[in-house]
């Protein structure tokens, strides 16, 4: 039988707020136990929140690039849970009345065609605390620097039909995120986690299969290999005879499967109502148009500009609005060279990989824009080939010069482009390869084209690579022939 | 020195008849002597107390005025006070050491005021007779056979025994209104939102409002012009100016337009109270009041909405005692599901248990549009009538209570019954409108209290006719024989 996978994704984005949602308390990374943690962090007796304003910018502005309804009453409500991390027994969500309604996002998929996946809401809720398991002999620490932090769940619709699409929807969502500067998207920190609702049917039928949720998946090469594992999970099940059944499951990488965390049966009855203790929030217009005016370029509008005034491809423009520090850098290249296409193929050729081997963010490239574009100038006038360019730009990596003219002048790199001096330098190497030279002139065509770059690789050899390659081929040639 | 009003003290204070120290250390031997019959204390701070005196005398000596500088009051044990034992008289919290002052707490000591201690109270404000205290019940100085009402059970006897000249309260359907009017005293509870509910443990988060409990309205005034006021700490907090108090007492009450409900004198109600109620009105007519029946018909489903909002609101505000942080913690707990069930099983008592539960219920799938949206509904009609009321009269006034103050352990077993015993109180904070209660005689020995009831944030008006009409009579003044 021929299967269908429909995907949903929750996506819980940290808003990039200095404090929490409903305390003043910090929201930093990485800090010793507790030392985060407000009276009201601790659910202490007779402590109330108060809603940090910031959280409901974010939330306006994320809505505003997805071109959602912007829900201008908002409610926040409690979903009651038990669980040691959960200070209060409940947690401060969104439930009726979400912050943003329903809005989209397109992605673009491999082939560089676009597919628009809807968003049902996202709403702002708090973070729990973490349960630490280790070194506590048996028994279960707690850590409440996280409680409180401010958090946008981002609903998709089932629209997403396999992981690779999934891969690139929560790729779209990182990048518009921090595009907006609403979250640092940093996965490993737990800034971006993903919970993939996952069910296959057969390909035609219209009602969804049963789905199973696997929580908390947080890179995007574990959302692929979860989905992928649970995806083929399920149709081994169903045609085993087997029944998928609706719970919650958990991904663990090191084994690369997903197992059982707790079935629909012990789900809990959250028991929503609205928090009396918040008022409802209730947005004027003039607030969120304020709102939309601070809108940067999105990744989408980006990457559309990028092929029309740049004439770039689907593909590489959509590789290079990926991230607003990519754009910019790609965009301040251009503006020293004038050549986009040879400032896209360097940003994602050369330049990626440097990153890539260093582990290093754009923001921090050894090889500053400004470089970069030195170096092709370079190239565009003749003044050096593109394989010395690499040479350069290794040398730019190494911090051996402050600019490309810098190393090309020290390390005397110039191309040279005097007949005159190249005409002497193939006439010496020539001499020396009489024989092969004579073997050339009695060789027949095909013969002589296989030749010929012999003498083109060791008339490069002797002018160490400098020599211009079109004026060697050409003074090479004739030099042959007569 | 203990029959002294606040606005005596004030007046002693400033004139250096005596000193902070001395009234206090009175008081705090009186305390000592009195309370063991009463129990109206859960804890008494002396050593405390006797410190913010001598700073208040400090104060003073060095020029400082104010009216509450230097006058003892004592707090109900939910308001959290840094330091000291905030126990909302629950053995769930019986260890429970406040590590901040709540917002009244703050402002009253900024004041001046001195915190002789903590009041009994019904276990976490839920109960009408402040039998369910974890430190046993509270009896009633007028007769110490009878509850003093609830839940600000011990604030109402500690003031009506001269224990201490005023105190504070919470009133989430009658706390303060009740039992002020079950001792002879003048309680207020202020609209929702114009007393910061910071620090003030939470029963019912929509329906919780601190207020003063005083031997008359003068009194009052002078406590709540002190508490109230914005609070950005507390999001459901009006930012609105704060009236004085003082100045509106004065106030002549000629014109006055005072609405009966009907409903408020139908079956249920003591005929003995309807006599006494109907006797401050003739007194209040001679102040230049005008009197008409009016209607509040949706008044008939506000105990059960109540009995829904209320413990829904607390079976979620209560998740937070679950042995983990604070609190009472079960001994050798086997697994996380223990921890729970025995921590809150063994900490909470019977009537706290059963308003979880019902709470829990009244919010579970299936049954949240039947209850809480339906009572929801409900609390709309009720603020509604309200508001129409008010377009034809100044002011409501009927009983506080159907009945006076009755016999310790006679409603034990019959909650319902229990509730009942809120049907005036409870639509004042369904429809969050402010309500006074003040003392109008005495049926058996037992006083009697009439309630007033004002349009949003008129507070000033409420303690500007008790005060008016306490000019006139000397109910309030009457003390309960031996205090």
């Amino acid at each position: 039988m021929q299967w269908e996978t429909v995907i949903g994704l929750e996506i819980h984005a940290q808003l990039a707020t200095r404090s929490k949602i409903f305390s003043g308390s910090a929201t930093a990374f990485g800090a010793e136990p507790n030392t985060q943690a407000s009276l009201i962090d601790l659910g202490m007796p007779g402590t109330l929140p108060v809603l940090n304003e910031e959280t409901v910018r974010m939330a306006v502005r994320f809505g505003l690039a997805i071109e959602a309804e912007i829900g201008h009453t908002n409610v926040f409500a409690r979903k009651n849970y038990f669980y040691p991390d959960l200070p209060k027994g409940y947690q401060t969500s969104q439930m009726d009345k979400p912050i943003v309604g329903k809005g989209h996002l397109d992605i673009t998929l491999e082939d560089g065609t676009l597919k628009r996946i809807g968003i049902t809401r996202a709403h702002l809720e708090e973070d729990a605390g973490k349960s630490l398991h280790e070194d506590f002999h048996g028994m279960t620490g707690i850590d409440l620097n996280r409680a409180g932090t401010p958090l946008l769940e981002i609903v998709s619709e089932p629209d997403i039909r396999s992981a690779k699409e999934a891969v690139a929807y929560v790729k779209a969502i990182h990048a518009l995120v921090r595009y907006l500067g609403i979250c640092d998207g940093n996965m490993a920190e737990g800034s971006l986690r993903c919970d993939c609702n996952v069910s296959v049917r057969p390909r035609g039928q219209e009602a969804f299969g049963t789905r199973a949720e696997i929580k908390n998946v947080n890179s995007f090469r574990f959302i692929e290999k979860a989905i992928n594992h649970e995806i083929q999970r399920q149709i081994e099940l169903i045609e085993d005879g087997g029944k998928v059944i609706q719970e919650t499951r958990l991904y663990d990488p090191n084994k690369d499967e997903t197992r059982s965390m707790r079935g629909k049966e012990e789900a809990n009855d959250y028991r929503y109502f609205p928090c009396p203790d918040l008022l409802p929030v209730v947005l004027e217009d003039g607030f969120v148009e304020r709102l939309r005016e601070t809108l940067p370029e999105l990744p989408n509008q980006k990457r559309e500009r990028f092929q029309s005034q740049y004439g770039l491809s689907a593909y590489d423009a959509s590789v290079l609005s990926a991230s607003r520090e990519m754009a910019e850098y790609f965009e301040a290249v251009f503006e020293v060279c004038g050549d986009a296409k040879l400032a896209a193929n360097w940003v994602m050729g050369e330049l990626s990989s440097l990153l890539n081997k260093e582990g290093l963010e754009i923001e921090r490239s050894p090889v500053s824009a400004e470089q970069l574009g030195g170096l092709i100038r370079r190239i565009q006038d003749n003044t050096i080939s593109g394989k010395i360019a690499k040479m350069v730009f290794e040398a730019l990596a190494a911090d051996e010069g402050a600019s490309a003219d810098a190393i090309i002048e020290r390390k005397g790199l110039k191309q040279v482009t005097d007949t005159g001096a190249i005409e002497s330098m193939l006439d010496e190497m020539l001499a020396a390869n009489a024989a092969q030279v004579e073997q050339y002139r009695a060789a027949d065509e095909a013969k002589r084209a296989k030749m010929f770059g012999f003498f083109v690789g060791q008339a490069m050899k002797a002018s160490k690579g400098k020599a211009n390659p079109g004026q060697v081929n050409e003074l090479l040639k004739k030099k042959l022939e007569g | 020195m203990h029959r002294l009003t606040l606005a005596q003290i004030a007046r002693g204070l400033a004139a250096k008849e005596f000193s902070s120290v001395e009234l206090s250390e009175a008081l705090l031997a009186r305390i000592a002597e009195l309370d063991p019959g009463l129990n109206s204390f859960i804890t008494v701070t002396a050593e405390q107390a006797l410190e913010q005196a001598r700073a208040a005398d400090a104060r003073r000596a060095a020029g400082e005025s104010g009216a509450l500088l230097g006058a003892p009051i004592a707090h109900k044990d939910l308001f959290c006070t840094k330091g000291v034992r905030t126990s909302c008289a629950s053995k769930i919290l019986d260890d429970f050491i406040a590590p901040y002052d709540a917002t009244v707490v703050e402002r009253l000591a900024a004041a001046g005021c001195v915190s002789l201690g903590k009041l009994n109270m019904d276990e976490f404000a839920m109960g009408s007779a402040s039998e369910s205290s974890h430190y046993g019940p509270v009896r009633n100085p007028w007769n110490t056979e009878c509850v003093p009402g609830g839940s600000s059970g011990g604030s109402a006897a500690a003031v009506a025994a001269r224990l201490v000249p005023a105190a504070t309260g919470s009133d989430t359907g009658g706390s303060i209104r009740q039992p002020a009017a079950l001792t002879n005293l003048t309680g207020l509870k202020p609209t929702y939102g114009r007393v910061s509910r910071w620090g003030m443990i939470a029963y019912a988060s929509s329906l919780d409002q601190g207020g003063p409990l005083a031997r008359s309205a003068e009194d009052c005034a002078l406590l709540l012009s002190a508490m109230a006021g914005f609070d950005p700490k507390d999001s459901t907090c009006v930012d609105q100016p704060v009236d004085d108090y003082l100045a509106a007492l004065h106030r002549p009450l000629a014109g006055l337009r005072i609405g009966l409900p009907r409903e408020y004198f139908g079956a249920g109600l003591d005929p003995r109270l309807s006599d006494a109620v109907m006797a401050c009105v003739e007194e209040l007519k001679k102040l230049g009041a005008t009197v008409k029946e009016i209607g509040l018909p949706s008044m008939q489903h506000a105990i059960p909405a109540y009995y829904v909002i209320a413990p829904a609101e607390a079976s979620s505000n209560l998740s937070r005692f679950d042995g983990v942080r604070f609190g009472y913690r079960c001994e050798n707990p086997q697994s996380l599901e223990d921890l729970y069930k025995r921590s809150r099983g063994e900490g909470f008592g019977a009537e706290v248990k059963r308003r979880i539960m019902v709470g829990t219920y009244a919010l579970s799938a299936g049954y949240y549009d039947a209850y809480y949206l339906k009572a929801q509904k409900i609390r709309r009609l009720i603020r509604s009538d309200f508001i129409g009321a008010f377009q034809e009269v100044d002011l409501i006034l009927g009983p506080t209570t159907p009945n006076p103050a009755w016999k310790l352990g006679e409603k034990g077993d019959d909650p319902v019954a229990a509730y009942l015993e809120d049907i005036y109180t409870i639509t004042a904070n369904l429809a969050g409108i402010p309500g006074l209660s003040m003392p109008a005689g005495f049926v058996d020995g037992l006083p009697v209290g009439v309630q007033l009831l004002a349009p949003y944030f008129q507070e000033s008006r409420l303690l500007n006719v008790a005060h008016q009409y306490q000019q006139a009579t000397d109910w309030h003044q009457r003390a309960p024989e031996g205090y």
